[in-house]
């Protein structure tokens, strides 16, 4: 029988194994150094935060692997041998297999810091780095300050754990607002000041000199590169984004660039050997997305990619339209089609903003200025449906038919203020247009699914 | 506003102490003249009891209410036993006349109810006779003690959102010894309230005034209980309009259990009392209420005229009629989460609670098990039921029905929604008795499950599979299993409560009612956005 080998259990090797389970009766092995089980990563900071505990992040109980004739393997792959179609692990252990998939996901960025292997330094994407947490940052009595270094997704999200049990947080971040080499300035600028009502030391255009340590080798503060000052602390996180978790596999004939290349397939260069998730470099980088994308769902989409391939129906790795969304303390972000930042965006593309007075809310539509066709949208504090907004993409709609129908894809809970008529006023006003918003409409709602 | 904080707990905790060292509190004897006119009023014609009573009560010094209600059990039970033992003599002698005589003397009714009505005439001491007082030390400490404990969280919790730190750290909140403590509190208070009514006797007396002010009457151990379910609900309503208060659907909602609990459970049923109408609860809905087709209570409404005609039928009707057409529009949360008494509970005093709710497998073939099964032992009962009073015959294929009323009413009325459906809530979470056994809410289910446009839809392919929605299910649902999928979730046990979507980190999971077709969703494989690939996929 074909032997299926996964490195990886995150949600991409687990959700290829799942498919190829449910479409054929191969044998699969999973095979991962992190954990026994599969857990959602993304969950990480929600255990220690204690809004969950970390059983609560495995999606699956765990008979669920056995009756699903699923093998586990535990251990840390060393090497991959092509010619001899088996993988050596760490403790010289062997596996040897008919069908490879590389799932191995990301690993944090250091850039060459004085000290970034010092004790109290870590990052924040693996199981170890939350139970290395748990021990180096319990309380504020046992660390009195953190500083995050790196302003994206995870240093927010970590600056947000360590908020949760008061402990002094300082967050450097390299730009100069946040996170504004992806978010138009009115979204960034909101999240500044959201940030610092949090009571998080925001440093913006702000980078790493060196950490410094005691001699024990233990952190007791880190140098700031601009102004040279010192600032105390007993943890450091590194946060300045992922790569490719791919080092084991440069001693092998597999290509690689930045992460395991691979065609639209998922094929590596290597016959019965796929890559997928984080680790899986596209080879020619699909619209306008990038060639290594270190998302939850592009993982898992590629997990159900490549487990239609291994099951003999061929099948290309398209993952539509983009979106994705983030919760960045208590705003919540959406974004369906392409909006980008005022320092990335094209010649063509225009804004529609709209911000509630008070509240933390705000929209974003990118628009083509010449044939008015939607592009995108980034929405904070409102949920939209992203169906609808997939269909309109599909569909190109122009900016006024997206502002008419608004309401139907708005997704806040029911009796939630709705801002469609402010929104589109707005709209009116700007571009002396005439739109009359539409009222929700189930049957609009529904047509498509 | 932390000091405010914790004053507001030891104050809490001072009311608590109170309001259990209460039980021990005050003496109970009776004069000759209290003795002879309870007896009178009871119509006791039992020489012996009055004898032993005597004996017993009578001008005697310094009984607590346990050497009280061990006595007075004892002189009922001196009494039917002498009886007994003439009824058996007589038996034997086939002397049927004498026989049939002895037993207008026994005296029926639970030994410990018996010694709760002569208690509550009974009692002297600081409930009974400095009310105010007193109230204000259990009751009046425990409501400021709260409230001190829950409204700085306005500000301590930081700005509106979703608020769970800690919640797995606490011992309140994950099974620690608080937690602990809380259930023991708990399954003793229920089993002291079903079973031994009268050694709380002087809880009873702190509620007495309001009692008299509502209904005209005293008040029993079912209006202590009314009172302080509406106290409790009161207090822990507060704590969820400020965790919630981001949320418009939770606090509505809030608002509507309470509503329903103070106004229909509470003050109409008493004020009905006033009038001399019969004690009903208008959104109390058949099988919950389990006991509105027994004999007695048919005979009671039938003999109350145009008014407890128009009960019976609005019964009947909320059940057959407006319960499932109202899940058919709005899903079985308007009754779960948005009227119901147990519902209510849950939603205020079991919030803390509910992320402790088992999410197993195992647990839901369990809870179908269960659930179904009560729902089956209702409509059994029901039918024995009706079927005597009808029929006037006591019993159906050899089993009387007074029995099996008798069996629900211990096992599942007391027993299950009580001790165990809220007495488990720091253990097991909050709807312990909505999940596994109120036979309505399997009703409901049904509708839910197979006709009805209620569904939470998940929103395409944002969820990130974090488990926040399946932890804080309080119904035990595995939420994530069917978002992560892409899958709307139509499941019969959902309550509707919308926590799922209010934990959402990513905005995923909306409650709504829209058109049947398409409500189920399934999805074979979810691949975002790509049309082509869901075709391929679907068509094959």
């Amino acid at each position: 029988m074909e032997h299926i080998v996964i490195i990886g259990n995150g949600i991409s090797g687990v959700t290829a194994a799942r498919h190829i389970r449910k479409n054929s009766h191969k044998k699969i092995t999973i095979v991962s150094a992190e954990s026994e089980y599969f857990f959602s990563r993304t969950a990480l900071m929600y255990v220690y935060m204690g809004h969950l505990k970390f059983e609560h992040t495995q999606p699956y109980e765990n008979w669920f692997w056995k009756k699903n004739n699923i093998q586990l393997k535990h251990g840390f792959v060393e090497a991959i041998h092509t010619d001899s179609n088996e993988i050596t692990f760490e403790d010289g252990g062997r596996l040897s297999y008919d069908t490879l998939i590389i799932a191995t996901g990301s690993k944090p960025n250091k850039f060459g810091w004085p000290g970034q292997d010092l004790e109290g330094v870590l990052g924040m994407y693996h199981k170890q780095d939350l139970e290395q947490l748990e021990v180096l940052a319990p309380n504020n009595t046992v660390c009195n300050r953190a500083v995050i270094v790196g302003g994206g997704l995870i240093g927010i999200e970590l600056a947000e754990m360590l908020r949760s049990r008061k402990i002094p947080v300082t967050f450097l971040v390299r730009e100069s607002s946040f996170w504004n080499g992806v978010l138009p300035a009115q979204e960034s600028e909101m999240l500044n000041a959201h940030i610092e009502e949090h009571h998080i030391d925001l440093r913006l255009n702000t980078n790493l000199k060196e950490i410094k340590a005691d001699e024990n080798g233990r952190v007791t503060s880190i140098i700031i590169e601009e102004t040279g000052e010192e600032i105390q602390c007993n943890v450091v996180g590194l946060t300045a984004g992922v790569a490719p978790n791919i080092d084991f596999i440069k001693t092998s004939r597999i290509a690689i660039g930045r992460g395991v290349k691979v065609n639209r397939f998922l094929e590596t260069t290597i016959k019965n050997i796929y890559a997928i998730g984080d680790c899986a470099e596209q080879e020619e980088a699909i619209g306008q997305r990038r060639n290594i994308e270190a998302v939850w769902y592009t993982g898992r989409m590629m997990g159900e990619t490549v487990a239609q391939t291994i099951c003999g129906k061929k099948t290309a790795y398209k993952p539509g339209h983009w979106f994705n969304s983030a919760k960045f303390l208590d705003i919540e972000y959406q974004t369906y089609g392409w909006v980008f930042s005022e320092k990335n965006k094209k010649e063509n593309e225009a804004y529609f903003q709209w911000k509630h007075p008070e509240e933390q809310k705000c929209i974003t539509i990118s628009f083509d200025k010449n044939t008015q066709e939607f592009l995108g949208i980034n929405t904070f504090g409102i949920r939209l449906r992203h169906e609808i907004f997939d269909t309109w993409l599909t569909e190109k709609k122009s900016i006024s038919k997206v502002l008419e129908y608004l309401a139907d894809a708005n997704f806040d809970p029911e009796f939630y203020k709705v801002h469609e008529p402010e929104i589109v006023a707005k709209f009116n006003l700007e571009n002396n247009t005439n739109i009359h918003p539409k009222k929700k409409s189930w049957k609009r709602i529904f047509s498509k699914s | 506003m932390k000091v405010i904080k914790q004053s507001g707990l030891i104050v809490f905790l001072i009311g608590l102490g109170f309001f259990i060292g209460t039980i021990f509190l005050g003496s109970f004897s009776l004069k000759q003249n209290e003795l002879d006119a309870f007896l009178q009023e009871k119509q006791y014609k039992s020489t012996v009891l009055k004898g032993a009573l005597e004996k017993a009560v009578v001008n005697v010094e310094d009984l607590n209410i346990f050497e009280f209600s061990s006595r007075v059990r004892k002189a009922y039970a001196t009494s039917n036993q002498y009886y007994d033992v003439r009824i058996a003599k007589y038996n034997k002698e086939k002397n049927w006349k004498e026989k049939g005589k002895q037993y207008q003397y026994k005296i029926s009714g639970k030994p410990h109810s018996l010694s709760f009505t002569l208690a509550k005439k009974a009692g002297k001491g600081l409930a009974a006779d400095n009310t105010a007082l007193m109230w204000f030390l259990t009751f009046g400490l425990g409501i400021l003690g709260a409230l001190l404990f829950i409204i700085p969280d306005v500000i301590l919790l930081g700005k509106p959102g979703i608020k769970n730190d800690g919640v797995f750290l606490s011992a309140a909140t994950n099974r620690g010894w608080i937690g602990w403590f809380a259930f023991v509190f708990l399954v003793s208070f229920y089993v002291l309230l079903y079973f031994y009514p009268d050694f709380i006797v002087n809880w009873v007396f702190l509620v007495d005034p309001i009692s008299l002010s509502i209904s005209g009457n005293p008040g029993s151990q079912w209006f202590l209980y009314g009172f302080l379910y509406c106290t409790v609900m009161t207090v822990m309503a507060v704590r969820m309009y400020i965790k919630y208060r981001h949320n418009k659907y939770q606090i509505l909602r809030t608002t509507s259990v309470l509503f329903f609990q103070i106004v229909f459970a509470f003050l109409i049923p008493e004020i009905l009392v006033r009038f001399e109408k019969p004690w009903y609860d208008f959104k109390n809905a058949f099988p919950l209420d389990y006991d509105f087709f027994f004999r007695w209570n048919l005979e009671e409404l039938l003999s109350s005229g145009g008014f407890g005609l128009f009960i019976l039928v609005w019964g009947t009707v909320l059940t057959v009629v407006i319960v499932p057409v109202m899940v058919y529009f709005f899903g079985k949360r308007w009754y779960c989460s948005w009227v119901c008494g147990c519902g209510g509970l849950a939603e205020t005093l079991g919030d803390p609670y509910r992320q402790l709710s088992s999410k197993t497998l195992l647990s839901w073939k369990f809870e179908r098990i269960i659930i179904h099964a009560v729902l089956v032992f209702v409509l059994v009962m029901t039918s024995f039921a009706l079927y005597t009073f009808f029929s006037g015959a006591n019993n159906v294929l050899g089993i009387k029905t007074q029995t099996i009323q008798d069996v629900y009413g211990f096992l599942i009325g007391s027993i299950f929604a009580g001790v165990i459906g809220t007495g488990f809530y720091p253990i097991f979470g909050n709807r312990v008795w909505c999940r596994f056994g109120c036979p309505l809410a399997a009703y409901l289910g049904f509708i839910q499950r197979f006709k009805s446009r209620f569904r939470i839809t998940t929103n395409g392919g944002q969820c990130i599979s974090c488990g926040n929605c399946s932890t804080y299910c309080e119904q035990g649902i595995d939420v994530r299993a069917y978002a992560q999928k892409g899958e709307n979730i139509v499941r019969s046990s959902c309550v509707g409560c919308g926590v799922c979507s209010a934990v959402c980190p990513r905005g995923v999971l909306k409650l709504e009612n829209g058109p049947e077709t398409g409500r189920i969703n399934p999805t074979e494989i979810l691949l975002g956005n790509d049309v082509n690939l869901m075709e391929l996929v679907n068509n094959k």
